[in-house]
């Protein structure tokens, strides 16, 4: 393999270069990216970049950069496998190459006349319109919904927050602790409405609700989720359902193409979080280099979110059996563990909020 | 010279967070050796004194990004930039951190 493309110039993209690099893939990288930035950090655009802490952070430097000595193709979007080994691209041009790692990451899900935070250029158009806001509407209390909402609150502003289920963050977190989550808008002054569905979103901001009910906003964010970004892959040669489908080494049903991050459906699963898309670009490229699958990732689920001067830390998987170890929710500081149903001694999940101390020691006896 | 804690009350195994002169600093007891750092990692904010002691490493509890007790440096990514390392004296039982004093990474 003389020449590895990378689709995707963000952490999972970046990331599996580096891994190349560092495994001694010393032959050619293309990273093509959509995006016109060289590759930067997601997690601070809904919390220290909209209260105007942090400009973009860049996730790598110039020796970083130096040491991938990449062909970066930036502002270009892959459209299509021409075949296993080669690419065509926005601008017209193709890439030939004998091994490709796609991390085209994942489109949020849209409502009409709302804004989203993915990228940079939405965090930057959000931070402007949020200065001329007075209220601000949020559907969606997942973590990024809470992150928008808690940094608009500190602006100021008046925050509205709608979710169609009864809590938030129960896929995720189970309802008792989702519950406990939600609680924190509360705290701080934001009206989190739940178990209803939005209609529809006005031109001028206003949400109106699907009971009849309307939520004033100048502005209208929706953190509804995403969907892998997998529609220049129609018809090709790489399998894809509900994302990229590759195995737990993060390879396609192509030897030579393997998957990273958030479009990568691995042994069934789409993680979408920031420490896995790191985890699956050692793993993946290792599979790449090697042709076959020699390596797996186990995705332990950790996630984590600051929110109104809480940090929400999570691993594992929640149960319905969940027990606080230490601290009370009604401080907003403890940690909780989520017990298998058929062994109660056994520590599947972990969540915490603002003890990363305790939480750090117990995720080491998870099961 | 920072006091930090009484020396009991840093068993191997555990840190303390003390308020320094420009940032926090973390104390460690790895094995009964003692060392200082900054405590706040250089990849994001968090606090490296709740982290995970292993040795003479600390693996940051937000992003395991993980630094080495003895230099500052670290040895994996996410962190790219070292941390400030302090001596520590022990007297009369209690421990002592030398703020003053900022060894940069060679």
């Amino acid at each position: 393999m003389r020449t590895i493309a990378i689709i995707g110039a963000s952490l999972a993209g970046l990331r599996s270069a580096q891994a190349l690099r560092r495994q001694g893939f010393d032959g050619r990288i293309v990273i093509v990216g959509d995006e016109v930035h060289l590759p930067y950090d997601r997690p601070p655009l809904s919390k220290d970049f909209l209260l105007g802490k942090v400009e973009a952070v860049p996730l790598a430097d110039q020796e970083d950069l130096d040491a991938i000595d990449a062909d970066w193709r930036l502002g270009v979007r892959a459209t299509g496998l021409l075949s296993t080994q080669e690419v065509a691209l926005s601008d017209g041009t193709t890439v030939e190459a004998g091994g490709l790692v796609i991390a085209t990451g994942g489109i949020p899900r849209a409502i009409s006349n709302t804004q989203v935070l993915r990228t940079l250029d939405d965090a930057v158009k959000l931070r402007e319109a949020l200065a001329d806001a007075n209220s601000v509407g949020i559907i969606g209390a997942g973590f990024i919904g809470a992150e928008i909402a808690s940094s608009a609150r500190s602006l100021g502003k008046e925050v509205t927050v709608v979710e169609a289920l009864p809590a938030p963050l129960t896929r995720v977190l189970g309802a008792e602790m989702g519950a406990a989550c939600g609680q924190l808008h509360g705290d701080h002054g934001s009206t989190l409405i739940t178990g209803v569905n939005v209609d529809s979103v006005n031109i001028d901001g206003g949400i109106n609700l699907a009971d009849g009910r309307k939520v004033d906003a100048d502005v209208v964010i929706a953190g509804i989720g995403t969907r892998p970004a997998t529609d220049w892959l129609a018809g090709g040669p790489v399998k894809v359902d509900n994302g990229v489908v590759c195995d737990a080494g993060g390879v396609t049903n192509v030897k030579n193409i393997v998957a990273v991050g958030d479009v990568a459906n691995c042994a069934g699963h789409r993680a979408e979080h920031w420490t896995s898309a790191t985890e699956q670009a050692q793993i993946a490229t290792r599979n790449l280099l090697a042709g076959d699958t020699v390596a797996t990732h186990t995705n332990d689920g950790y996630v984590w979110s600051d929110q109104y001067g809480v940090r929400i830390q999570f691993i594992g998987r929640a149960t319905t059996d969940v027990r606080v170890e230490d601290g009370s929710i009604e401080d907003r500081k403890f940690v909780a563990t989520y017990r298998d149903a058929a062994n109660p001694d056994d520590i599947v999940g972990i969540v915490a909020m603002s003890n990363a101390r305790l939480f750090t020691r117990l995720r080491r006896n998870l099961k | 010279m920072i006091r930090a804690c009484a020396l009991t009350d840093l068993p191997p195994g555990e840190a303390v967070r003390v308020v320094g002169p420009h940032a926090p600093i973390a104390v460690f007891n790895s094995d009964g050796v003692l060392y200082a750092i900054d405590d706040t990692c250089t990849h994001q904010d968090a606090s490296l004194s709740e982290g995970w002691l292993e040795g003479c490493f600390v693996e940051c509890p937000l992003h395991a990004a993980s630094f080495d007790l003895r230099t500052g440096a670290p040895t994996c990514l996410p962190a790219k930039r070292p941390v400030k390392t302090y001596p520590v004296v022990v007297k009369d039982g209690e421990v002592y951190v030398d703020a003053e004093v900022n060894k940069d990474v060679a």
